[in-house]
């Protein structure tokens, strides 16, 4: 019994069965175990672990190829670049895990630069002589694009990119997409017709022009000169974001700004929404705080004129006056009462004076007060009355009431 | 204040702001220019809120003619 089915049917054999059996094919093949191939350089890529991966092409046929760090370190080989021409020497085998067929490493030597990078490095040249890569023709990026123009393949992971970005960052703007082929040989025609096109339309303020990673031939597009005049002659300023942050290419050098990746190449074309909320967040902060320090402010002005108007009212000068006048009145009243007590003492010593003046006492002592009765006038001399006069003479203890007879000077009669 | 345009309502938002840092303008202005500027604010914001991207392609007609389409991407 077959292992893998009955006798009578035509044997099936796993894939492990035959990667192994190819594996095994290649390896005891004594010219494909060192052999040297020529070919340019492409897709390389070397990883932190040091491995080295590339793809070498010529003509039609490419071979992939795995330069591992060991065999890197012994040969002490250049360190390998897209478009280098290279004579590789090594083994061929065939990876199961990724059915891959493909060149192992042992040696590698330059055989100068390859005929891309050759037409890469004439062109550049030529067009930097005319002057397209000036830093003086770069015109500045609007700030805030209305409209941003595209022009790359609608079918393109980075489109999606960059609307992504755009939709995240600003979106305000209006997107116009010019669309074009970016790799292949009607490429660089297409791209430049989809940026004329961009310009016949006018409205896009700013333009994108790019497409995602490849491999040098499939950026190659970027570096042809119908392309770079194309972005020369456009009167849309434009950004160029072709490939991935290691990939330069003519159109990055024309470009108004050199992106490295359509990402950031939509980054680049736009500002972000997001600082323009805080700066509105920070704005309306302003303002709250303005309007209270105007109030604050408005507020302490009311008090300070309060505090004026209290001190010029004339409610103090009253109090003052009233004050006043109640002192007045107090020293007026002490003065009064002063003059007054004074006018009683001097009474009192006039009436002690008067007292002892008093014809009172005169009488007790034997004295008498002679009056007319008819007028009350003392008399004092002969003369002063007339026979027939009523008087009253007055002693201590009373009147005697006497009518003249006579009068005889020196001594009175009655 | 709708339909105004968010670059010109921050503008406006802007001008609020000098006034009231002015000082020099009566109560009832500096209140008219703080309510202004917060409507202003908010408006602004909502404007950001509510933009949604609009994206069209350019395509060219068989006279040549030119016209954008709406893309759905």
């Amino acid at each position: 019994m077959h292992p893998l089915g009955p006798l009578d049917e035509p044997s099936v054999i796993s894939v492990s069965v035959l990667a192994f059996y190819l594996r095994d094919l290649l390896e005891t093949n004594d010219l494909l175990q060192n052999v040297w191939v020529r070919g340019e350089v492409s897709n390389c890529k070397t990883y932190p672990s040091g491995h080295c991966y590339f793809t070498l092409k010529e003509g039609d046929a490419q071979l992939l190829c795995v330069f591992f760090k060991s065999s890197r370190m012994r040969t002490s080989a250049p360190e390998l670049c897209d478009g280098m021409a290279l004579a590789v020497n090594g083994r061929v085998s065939f990876y199961e895990r990724d059915g891959k067929l493909q060149l192992y490493v042992e040696a590698v030597k330059p055989l100068g630069t390859g005929e891309l990078f050759e037409r890469f490095e004439q062109l550049k040249v030529r067009l930097a002589a005319e002057g397209l890569f000036d830093a003086e023709r770069k015109r500045p990026l609007p700030s805030q694009p209305a409209v941003i123009g595209i022009v790359t393949s609608p079918q393109a992971a980075a489109l999606r990119d960059m609307l992504r970005v755009l939709r995240m960052r600003y979106p305000l703007a209006q997107v116009i997409l010019s669309p074009a082929q970016v790799q292949g040989a009607d490429a660089p025609s297409s791209i430049a017709n989809a940026l004329d096109l961009l310009n016949e339309h006018g409205e896009a303020d700013v333009a994108i022009v790019g497409r995602g990673g490849g491999s040098v031939e499939e950026l190659w597009a970027f570096n042809d000169e119908v392309v770079a005049r194309a972005i020369a002659r456009s009167r849309i300023p434009i950004i160029s974001g072709v490939g991935h942050e290691t990939d330069f290419t003519i159109a990055d050098f024309v470009a108004d700004y050199r992106a490295s990746t359509p990402t950031a190449a939509a980054t680049a074309a736009v500002p972000n929404i997001e600082d323009w909320r805080i700066d509105i967040l920070e704005k309306r902060q302003t303002l709250v705080a303005l309007m209270q320090a105007y109030m604050s402010d408005l507020c302490a002005r009311v008090e300070r004129s309060q505090h004026d108007l209290e001190r010029v009212s004339p409610r103090r000068l009253i109090e003052q006056r009233r004050q006043q006048l109640d002192d007045s009145m107090e020293r007026l009243q002490t003065h009064i009462c002063h003059m007054i007590s004074l006018r009683a003492e001097r009474l009192r010593g006039v009436t002690l004076q008067l007292h002892s003046l008093s014809p009172l006492l005169t009488i007790a002592r034997g004295y008498a007060i002679v009056r007319r009765d008819d007028n009350q006038k003392i008399v004092s001399q002969v003369e002063d009355v007339q026979p027939g006069d009523y008087l009253t003479i007055q002693v201590q203890d009373g009147n005697i009431p006497v009518e003249v007879r006579r009068r005889r000077n020196g001594s009175l009669t009655f | 204040m709708e339909a105004l345009p968010f670059e010109e309502a921050f503008e406006h938002l802007e001008t609020a702001i000098a006034a009231l840092q002015d000082g020099k303008i009566s109560l009832n202005e500096a209140l008219q220019h703080y309510q202004e500027g917060m409507k202003l604010a908010q408006y602004c914001n909502e404007l950001l809120q509510r933009a949604e991207l609009t994206v069209q392609q350019l395509s060219v007609d068989d006279t040549g003619l030119l016209s954008v389409l709406p893309l759905d991407v």
